[in-house]
């Protein structure tokens, strides 16, 4: 029923070939959200981890879908729902490449990167964790990485184990290996950190995790649009992300699943188009991925993601990591030349993320004098108040870069810096 | 920058370098813990009451230029007080910094009308009015922590 073997092609717009060389002026023209005066200056968008903005590409498609084939999915006999179906699970396949999984149905279409962690944590981790058993997280987590488990720790009488970072913000991989021990059931980190960039070493902790046969999931949210994400590749158990992050729309994200470990899992939510027949007495669940899809899902953010998806598709992966190694190299180097300027998050792998603070100067009022400068960032606990902790900080100001971003971005950031300190001086 | 000199007014920047009244109160009677946990601002208020006056008020903690300088303001502005008169300042200085004071209001805060520029900045105001709120906690004795998020 839902496999796509007629594909509508035109539900996404056509892109033009594949781009052969990367043209940062070009991409740039592709999202209309740039070209834009904030505070009467040019906005400069670096708040890109925060969510990213959206190409002309998906902005059609979300128009064309409501304009030309919005209806429900999956049990249409009518014209325009079996064109949204086949939409909706063309998309699936190309999160399904985007990421390499070995099937659609490994594709699980859900809210965001948070929705899908707890969905583990309610199904799969409701059903193996128990009494006295072990969760390791690292200390880098965002909260959606810390509070899924610690509800179900609290619930099942388990215990969340952290590993514990290095002052540059890089993970401790030997202790991370005294951590797993004979009671550890699951491990549960960040690919990328949001609040200092650091890209972990995660087939390392991978392969440590599966020597023991303890599952693994990744969250993605900062990686998936920085980093070229294969889950065969780190054969990963788990790997969640969100659409509104990768340039597509917000309220859709994916989780995969190792298709033996989803056919295995408990529903997380009962109702409709998860089930394949239900009696008063008894229901008989759906087959993966649907079983985990109830309720008529965000079918138009869905296709917008596959659209974003579509768009990335047309650059050479690896000239947009050049593109925004290099940004980030510049940047880096640039605000922390800045005086009084402290990088928090130094690690030797890193991508898109600065986060610094400023002597005498709390992040909040940094990020009210960009804004009049027409510079969007981020700053506060970034949804990491753990992490603050270690680094003993209330808060950091934060830029983050898509692959949009300029050196012209940074050095107008840098400008601002300065007129923060002349401001304070 | 206009608007910004409106907003980080030198008495204001002032405040946030040297803030005073700026220690724990061994003699208080009263103290309530303020946290706007987003921004990360946070402080503890004391006070010492007697009768109805204000005979001390202090203050510690870390935050934001806006919200260490209204916290310190606040104390100048209060020592000496009665509640009643603490109350009535905050309700002017709240005016103020949503944009709604009085003219003769305004003239009435005296040097903490500083904070006017405060009223462009919507976002800002949870900052201005964090240590006010944390104040009006503490005469109450409440055990929560406040936050003006």
């Amino acid at each position: 029923m839902t496999s796509a073997t007629h594909v509508v092609t035109e539900n996404f717009p056509p892109v033009a070939g594949r781009r052969s060389t990367f043209d940062v002026e070009k991409v740039r023209r592709d999202f209309p959200i740039l070209h834009q005066k904030v505070n009467g200056k040019p906005l400069v968008y670096l708040d890109n981890a925060a969510t990213s903005q959206k190409p002309e590409s998906v902005l059609r498609t979300l128009d064309k879908y409501y304009r030309e084939y919005n209806s429900n999915i999956h049990r249409g006999v009518h014209y325009l729902s079996e064109r949204a179906t086949q939409a909706y699970e063309q998309a699936r396949q190309a999160a399904q490449h985007f990421i390499n999984a070995g099937d659609p149905s490994e594709v699980i279409f859900v809210r965001g990167t948070t929705e899908a962690i707890n969905l583990v944590a309610q199904t799969w981790g409701r059903r193996h964790v128990g009494a006295g058993d072990e969760i390791i997280i690292s200390t880098m987590e965002h909260h959606s990485g810390i509070v899924p488990w610690q509800i179900l720790c609290q619930e099942k009488g388990a215990k969340l184990r952290v590993i514990p970072i290095n002052d540059q913000g890089e993970l401790l991989l030997e202790e991370y290996e005294k951590l797993l021990g004979p009671r550890t059931k699951f491990v549960s980190v960040v690919h990328v950190s949001n609040v200092l960039g650091t890209i972990n070493p995660v087939r390392e902790i991978i392969e440590l995790a599966h020597r023991r046969g303890v599952p693994v999931l990744l969250d993605g949210a900062q990686a998936a649009p920085h980093v070229k994400v294969d889950v065969r590749a780190l054969d990963c158990d788990f790997y969640a992300f969100s659409s509104h992050k990768l340039y597509g729309p917000t309220g859709v994200g994916v989780l995969y699943g190792k298709a033996k470990l989803l056919e295995a899992m408990p529903p997380y939510q009962g109702g409709g188009d998860m089930i394949s027949s239900v009696t008063f007495e008894k229901t008989v669940y759906n087959k993966v991925p649907h079983k985990f899809e109830a309720g008529t899902p965000n079918i138009a953010g869905v296709i917008g993601l596959g659209a974003a998806i579509q768009y990335l598709n047309q650059f050479d992966w690896e000239q947009v990591e050049a593109h925004e190694r290099e940004v980030l190299a510049y940047a880096s180097e640039r605000i922390s030349s800045v005086p009084g300027v402290r990088l928090i998050g130094t690690a030797r792998e890193k991508t898109a993320v600065v986060s610094f603070v400023i002597e005498g100067i709390h992040p909040h009022d940094v990020g009210t004098i960009l804004d009049q400068e027409g510079i969007a960032i981020r700053t506060g606990h970034h949804c990491a108040q753990p992490l603050m902790q270690r680094f003993g900080i209330p808060a950091t100001a934060r830029a983050s870069l898509g692959f949009y971003s300029t050196r012209a971005d940074v050095d107008a950031l840098v400008a601002g810096l300065h007129k923060v300190l002349e401001v304070f001086q | 920058m206009a608007d910004l000199r409106e907003l980080y007014q030198e008495i204001i920047l002032e405040h946030c370098k040297q803030p005073r009244n700026y220690r724990a109160l061994p003699a208080a009677n009263h103290k309530a813990e303020g946290y706007n946990p987003l921004c990360g601002d946070h402080y503890t208020v004391y006070l010492n009451v007697e009768g109805d006056t204000i005979r001390d008020v202090s203050f510690e903690g870390s935050g934001c230029a806006i919200s260490k300088a209204s916290a310190s303001m606040m104390t100048q502005a209060l020592k000496g007080k009665s509640c009643a008169e603490a109350d009535a300042i905050f309700e002017r200085f709240h005016k103020l910094v949503t944009g709604q004071a009085e003219s003769n209001g305004t003239q009435a805060l005296g040097k903490l009308a500083a904070f006017s520029g405060v009223s462009e900045f919507p976002v800002r105001v949870k900052c201005a009015t964090l240590a006010w709120h944390t104040l009006q906690a503490a005469l109450k004795d409440q055990q929560e922590p406040v936050s003006t998020e």
